[in-house]
């Protein structure tokens, strides 16, 4: 019986990391398609071009799969599965309904989620340094300024958001969670979900891959399924992140009917948060490698300072 | 200028733009609506064309081909004296070649070419590109009627040259009456 629940909720989990990325992409297509006045694929499995990604994926497998010939042979090939397997294993501890609706429940939720989350961006720190390629490299060092920098306002967002509830699980701050925490920790969420987007090298944070000037970064010297493996991890990263801050801030599964709407609203939340991040992507340009550090020390830090402290002075004030 | 209001203006743009229908045109799905006067292929009224050998001359890249023979004409009165036709034998445009300029049509006298709209015309052989005289025909039924003359535009001379006949004419009648 233990046996089977757990094989089921892992079987859940991979469907769902299989699934939402996919989805994701697809909107993606589709979304940007229209705010700049296009319709997106539209031939690929008949309708409005459904299957425009599986035909991608089929693509991506029959190319060939080159590693260059200075590279470092073992962590170039490893860097991919190291990009993408973090996020799989962040699912498992999302919660995405009440009552068990989880993978695994971890009492430190939150802690595990964001150690496990860093090391995603080590993907593309390998790729950068192992692919023998002055543009990988530019690209890989920039990513670990960024990681360097964006960790550390993410950490105290989230921080914040434990000190509310005053514990580290995901469903233990559900529990907790109450509509005003949404005003409440509203500067929390912007600076959690910015800085989750600066670390997902997501549009306006990809200075990191920067197409215009340094080729595709780390990715540069990838193709076939690695390269797809790549991007794979950069939608289930915005999933991942889309998740989190939906349940960090924005109350996850709560909302009218949470017992039987509990997932819906789950998933509507995380839906539109990866929405802005496409949106974001369509709408703003490239930040600057150095606005990029400038914007989070001077910025975002203080910010979630501010937040830590109001959370602070709340917290003592109703207790 | 207040700071951020480029990015809040950039949301907006692109959020306006996806509420609106996009202008993608489905080409293969939706044939384009082109306007009367597109160039899109030549088509030769044969009946018109007099072999004066214009077209040919006046093609920048000499991507036309005419061929023709003189054909007798006996005499119109008993007596007269034989005339001399010339007859089609071969008109054909290389449209490889062409570059839709427009000079035969427009230096042709006696109105024998004519742009149309149709465009699907490719071929997987360059050499199938010189289109003979049928296909040039046919594209002919293809060309549309010319869009009427704008309301300011002065009027067309053949129809002042009538009017001001038929005034005369009833000016005339009326000086009768």
């Amino acid at each position: 019986m233990d046996l089977l629940d757990a094989l089921l909720r892992s079987g859940a989990v991979l469907l769902a990391f299989l699934v939402l990325p996919l989805l994701v992409g697809q909107a993606e297509h589709k979304v940007m398609a229209h705010m700049q006045g296009r319709v997106g694929p539209m031939h690929a499995g008949g309708f409005h071009g459904w299957a425009q990604l599986v035909a991608d994926g089929v693509k991506f497998a029959q190319k060939e799969d080159i590693v260059p010939a200075g590279a470092d042979r073992r962590i170039f090939q490893l860097a991919p599965a190291v990009a993408l397997v973090p996020y799989l294993v962040v699912l498992i501890a999302i919660p995405i309904g009440p009552d068990g609706m989880v993978g695994q429940v971890l009492d430190a939720g939150i802690f595990f989620v964001l150690a496990v989350l860093g090391l995603g961006v080590l993907g593309s720190l390998m790729g950068g340094w192992a692919s023998a390629n002055k543009y990988s490299l530019l690209g890989g060092l920039r990513t670990a300024a960024q990681l360097m920098a964006y960790e550390l306002p993410l950490l105290l967002a989230a921080a914040s958001v434990a000190m509310a509830a005053g514990t580290l699980s995901l469903t233990g701050i559900l529990g907790a969670f109450e509509w005003w925490w949404v005003p409440w920790q509203i500067i929390g969420a912007f600076v959690f979900f910015t800085a989750g987007m600066a670390e997902l090298q997501r549009p306006p944070f990809d200075a990191p891959l920067a197409p215009e000037e340094i080729i595709f970064g780390a990715w540069t010297e990838y193709s076939g399924l690695r390269f797809a493996l790549f991007l794979l991890a950069e939608y289930a990263g915005i999933v991942i992140v889309s998740a989190l801050t939906a349940v960090l801030f924005l109350g996850g599964w709560h909302g009218p009917f949470p017992d039987q709407l509990g997932w819906l609203w789950m998933l509507l939340k995380t839906g539109a948060l990866c929405f802005l991040v496409i949106w974001a992507r369509v709408a703003w340009p490239r930040l600057r490698a150095d606005q990029i550090q400038k914007f989070a020390w001077t910025v975002l830090v203080p910010l979630a300072l501010a937040q830590i402290a109001l959370t602070g002075i709340v917290k003592v004030v109703i207790s | 200028m207040t700071p951020g209001s480029g990015l809040a203006k950039g949301l907006a743009v692109t959020l306006r733009t996806m509420t609106r229908r996009a202008v993608t045109q489905q080409y293969p799905e939706a044939q384009p609506s082109l306007p009367p006067r597109s160039r899109g292929v030549i088509g030769l009224f044969e009946e018109n064309c007099t072999v004066c050998m214009l077209c040919a001359r006046e093609c920048p890249d000499w991507c036309i081909y005419i061929d023709s023979h003189k054909e007798a004409v006996p005499p119109a009165a008993p007596g007269g004296r034989e005339r001399s036709r010339n007859v089609l034998d071969r008109f054909a445009i290389d449209f490889a070649l062409c570059m839709y300029c427009g000079i035969c049509v427009e230096v042709c006298p006696f109105d024998a070419l004519f742009w149309s709209p149709e465009f699907e015309y490719a071929e997987t052989d360059i050499r199938d590109l010189t289109h003979e005289r049928d296909r040039l025909r046919e594209w002919m039924w293809t060309v549309p009627e010319p869009p009427p003359p704008d309301d300011a535009a002065e009027e067309p001379k053949e129809v002042a040259a009538a009017r001001r006949t038929a005034e005369k004419l009833a000016a005339r009648q009326e000086g009768d009456a």
